[in-house]
């Protein structure tokens, strides 16, 4: 044992292994820049590729020199994870899905793998199933923090957009003087009948309105949570002094609304906008007047 | 036609937006299995009663999803199962404006009258299992009260 312990200056198999990467930093990224998976993030020029491999071999080295080559939180891995989401999202974004891309960052260990074999070939087998398994760990972990970090990218994606699409989805729009309308899009849960809630209200005082419509044609299912929520705005605003039509309810949802039951006797509806602006202009006494054959608004 | 993989589905029931998924995949395999408009809508709206029914009183469950057939008719089933403390009083979980929440007390009995079969599997503290099934063309044998 001794005589080998000289080639390995420290000994221990995960120092071994920092060493290892130190020595082959430029054989190991050449080789994986031919790898799927840098080849297909890094299009432009392989030596891009061959700089961004260099950054994750380091990081690796930097990884086994603190010894925690199980931790994913390791300090060595926080400068490559930017690039390593990237990279994740990058093949995700040509719809690979996280598992492909998991294996396709599991195809990048074979290559050290036998870079570290034949290097360690004379070594006693104990010895280099150590190392071996200290990389094979190393690269696992680096797998974790890869798809860590692309998941964690995707959930604030999402988070984003869902803040984005309650602020996008709740106009209030004045279609005449004391008129209000808010047209629903899209599903209307507790979180978003909240903000129609609020921005209906605000708009009745702003406006001084004594109409509030309600379109519904946008929502695509009314189930007697999302009639909860309507009645409940509708109540809201006449306790404000504003009177709401609900309107666009097609004719599948009407039907759909009788057998589950739910009963919108006290609330003012109609089957269109139109009609319902109709039936506003008309409360108000505002006369609109047709073109020359003096044919009458519809009420 | 369809494939069986489009329809067949077993989906979570853990939060709101899987609440979405859920009407989503109800609306398109009932639409791929020649759904008309109207009863594609009453499924979907009885899947969001139902899925609701799981997320908030069974505390999330999932749902499967599967393609049956009889005779002549085919149509869509939709098993929506939870682990949670079950219904105590079936009867009256079914009767309109009952509600051990704060709903308006439809869901259960509304979602019953939007399908043409339901079952309803429970016991105090083992769970909740609501299956549902509604036919393209009615089945073949006569069909039970609704």
């Amino acid at each position: 044992m001794p005589e080998h312990e000289a080639g390995g200056p420290l000994g221990t198999p995960t120092l071994e292994v920092r060493d290892f990467l130190r020595r082959r930093r430029e054989q190991i990224a050449q080789r994986w820049a031919d790898e799927p998976l840098f080849r297909a993030v890094f299009t432009l020029s392989r030596d891009e590729a061959v700089e961004a491999g260099k950054a994750v071999v380091d990081a690796l080295a930097q990884v086994a020199d603190a010894q925690r080559v199980e931790d994913s939180d390791a300090a060595g891995f926080t400068g490559v994870r930017e690039q390593l989401g990237r990279m994740s999202a990058s093949r995700s974004r040509a719809g690979l899905s996280i598992t492909q891309v998991s294996n396709e960052l599991a195809s990048l260990w074979p290559p050290v793998d036998k870079l570290l074999t034949s290097e360690l070939e004379e070594r006693p087998a104990e010895e280099l199933r150590a190392c071996t398994t200290a990389l094979s760990t190393l690269m696992g972990t680096l797998r974790v923090v890869a798809v860590q970090t692309a998941l964690s990218e995707g959930q604030a994606l999402i988070d984003r957009q869902r803040l984005q699409l309650l602020e996008v989805a709740t106009p209030v729009i004045r279609l005449w003087d004391g008129i209000v309308a808010v047209p629903l899009i899209g599903t209307l849960d507790s979180a978003r009948s909240q903000v129609v809630m609020e921005t209906l209200l605000n708009a009745v005082v702003d406006q001084h309105a004594r109409f509030a419509i309600l379109d519904i044609t946008g929502v695509p299912t009314v189930d007697s949570l999302v009639a909860q929520h309507l009645m409940k705005t509708v109540a809201a605003a006449r306790l404000m002094g504003a009177e709401c039509v609900i309107s666009g309810i097609r004719p599948a949802i009407a039907q759909t609304m009788v057998h589950l039951g739910l009963d919108l006797g006290s609330v003012l509806t109609r089957a269109s906008l139109a009609d319902a602006l109709g039936y506003c202009l008309n409360e108000l006494g505002v006369a609109v007047s047709g073109p020359a054959d003096g044919s009458a608004v519809r009420r | 036609m369809y494939t069986a993989s489009e329809i067949e589905a077993c989906l979570p029931i853990r939060s709101d937006m899987d609440l979405v998924w859920v009407r989503q995949h109800v609306r398109q395999a009932a639409a791929l299995l020649g759904f008309g408009l109207v009863d594609q809508t009453k499924l979907v709206t009885a899947a969001s009663e139902l899925a609701r029914n799981t997320l908030v009183h069974g505390g999330g469950g999932q749902l499967d999803v599967t393609p049956v057939t009889a005779g002549f008719g085919h149509g869509l089933r939709l098993t929506f199962s939870d682990t949670g403390p079950g219904i105590a009083d079936l009867e009256r979980a079914l009767s309109d404006g009952f509600t051990s929440g704060d709903g308006l007390g439809m869901g259960l009995g509304g979602a019953r009258r939007l399908v043409h079969e339901f079952e309803v599997e429970s016991a105090e503290g083992s769970g909740t299992t609501v299956r549902v099934t509604s036919w393209v063309s009615r089945p073949p044998r006569a069909r039970e009260e609704r």
